[in-house]
């Protein structure tokens, strides 16, 4: 579903991805953990062009994303991302949170949109929640809706960058059971992010990610079970 | 002790008096404040127009995906920089003057003038204020609008837009306040607006005090109008952020 091919990222002289290669295929859920710094984030940003790679290419479905002529915007609404601070847009109740991009996009006209979002709000549990503004939610429920919004465009993925490290621990578990559902489901996914359990639980692979490239990946059993590198172990000791 | 106070107050009158009843001259402070109040709603709406305008150019050229680098944008973004430049550069009485006696010399129009000199000199500032304004949206608010699929200017006009204007509007009210109080200078090319009158009135009774103090007063009565109207907007737009 992804290719990516010699994927390098360097912030000045800070080199962040060092030649990194993978493919995620269709289906799979695969979770990057890591220490802080060792560019899981800028990875994933990469996948949806929010970060410019300096090198390499990434092809999404047989479309080289990287080449500057390809309508990102249209890559974009196949690809659902949820954000550590949920960023929802604050001027807008939670209705228009979900149905402005399927509307605008002209993915759906506005009656439609809005009960697509019904829909999903009821699944999350939040159908009380459509009229509020985002401000009037805790973190729990604004990842819900953030995960919502990303879902109303129909994506074929879902990026995760860290969606639980800004919630209160008591909300971690509401927000897991979402994306375990979703997972359930046949969602592909790629998170990043730092909940073991949900890794070992929910991961169909599991990369670890250190210094800029991936130093070890496998079934969540061989990675949490059997790690071979040194830097692994020494991660997995500390957090585990 | 109050015999002298009464004759203070009548001596005051008298000349209140002469500035603003006799010969129907509150007529000609009302024709002054309708001209200057005229220059203003003009000037505001052709400096914010031409400030958005600008400010949309220099962030659009500046959130460019590296690599992708618009020419024509380029050009734009180098002009406007030189507007901001010049104009925040140089005093308001002095582009005034260069307005009228430069470049509209031949111009008996000089309202128009002034309408011309205070709208793009307002464009300027507006023009700072409004990119200030874009650039103190979280960039994560940009993201997720991207994210989603939304082009550069739904995100713009929907997410960042919005969420701009309820953080730029009190420096905004303020270049409006400036701007309305500007209009004065425009007197100096020979515009007849309120402060001209004025003086016109204080050169033809001899007593300047009573009608600079009564334009002072108009001045300042509608600034604090329109500080309120400018509050009442503000927290409107705050409603969003109500738990």
């Amino acid at each position: 579903m992804i290719d990516v091919k010699n994927l390098s990222k360097s912030f000045g002289d800070h080199l962040v991805l060092d030649n990194i290669s993978e493919h995620i295929h269709p289906g799979e859920k695969v979770v990057i953990i890591g220490p802080s710094g060792s560019g899981k984030s800028t990875f994933l940003r990469c996948l949806n062009l929010l970060e410019t790679p300096t090198e390499g290419t990434i092809t999404f479905e047989g479309t080289v994303i990287t080449d500057p002529k390809v309508r990102i915007d249209q890559i974009r609404q196949q690809m659902g991302m949820v954000f550590q601070h949920f960023n929802l847009f604050p001027n807008m109740t939670i209705r228009r949170n979900i149905t402005l991009a399927p509307v605008r996009t002209k993915l759906m006209g506005q009656a439609e949109a809005d009960a697509e979002a019904g829909r999903l709000l009821e699944r999350v549990g939040l159908s009380d929640k459509a009229d509020a503004y985002p401000a009037q939610l805790s973190g729990g429920q604004k990842q819900r809706v953030a995960i919502v919004r990303a879902l109303a465009m129909k994506p074929k993925l879902m990026l995760f960058d860290e969606p639980t490290s800004a919630l209160d621990p008591e909300m971690v578990g509401e927000v897991l059971d979402v994306m375990k559902e979703l997972a359930r489901e046949g969602m592909t996914m790629v998170v990043v992010t730092h909940e073991m359990g949900f890794a070992r639980e929910v991961g169909s692979r599991v990369l670890f990610m250190a210094d800029g490239v991936i130093m070890e990946q496998g079934a969540p059993e061989d990675v949490f079970g059997r790690p071979q590198s040194p830097r692994l172990q020494d991660f997995l000791s500390k957090v585990l | 002790m109050f015999e002298t106070l009464g004759k203070w107050l009548d001596y005051m009158l008298g000349r209140f008096h002469v500035a603003f009843i006799e010969a129907d001259r509150w007529k000609l402070y009302l024709q002054g404040l309708g001209v200057t109040l005229e220059m203003t709603v003009i000037a505001l709406v052709f400096g914010t127009i031409l400030g958005l305008a600008v400010a949309v150019v220099r962030t659009a050229h500046d959130q460019q995906r590296p690599g992708r680098h618009n020419i024509i944008l380029g050009f734009f973004n180098k002009l406007c920089n030189l507007y901001t430049t010049v104009i925040r550069g140089t005093p308001m009485m002095v582009q005034l003057l260069i307005w009228s006696f430069v470049i509209f010399s031949n111009s008996r129009n000089k309202i128009m003038v002034g309408i011309i000199g205070l709208g793009i000199n307002s464009g300027a500032y507006v023009a700072e204020i409004i990119r200030g304004g874009l650039m103190s949206v979280d960039v994560g608010q940009s993201e997720a609008g991207r994210s989603l699929g939304l082009n550069y200017f739904d995100t713009m006009r929907f997410i960042v837009i919005p969420q701009a204007f309820k953080n730029i509007l009190p420096s905004l009210g303020n270049e409006f306040i400036t701007l309305f109080k500007d209009t004065s200078l425009v007197n100096a090319i020979g515009a007849a607006e309120l402060t001209y009158y004025a003086q016109r009135i204080g050169g033809r009774t001899f007593d300047y005090m009573p009608p600079l103090l009564g334009i002072a007063f108009m001045y300042l009565l509608i600034v604090i109008v329109f500080t309120w109207l400018q509050g009442k907007l503000e927290r409107r737009l705050r409603e969003s952020d109500r738990r």
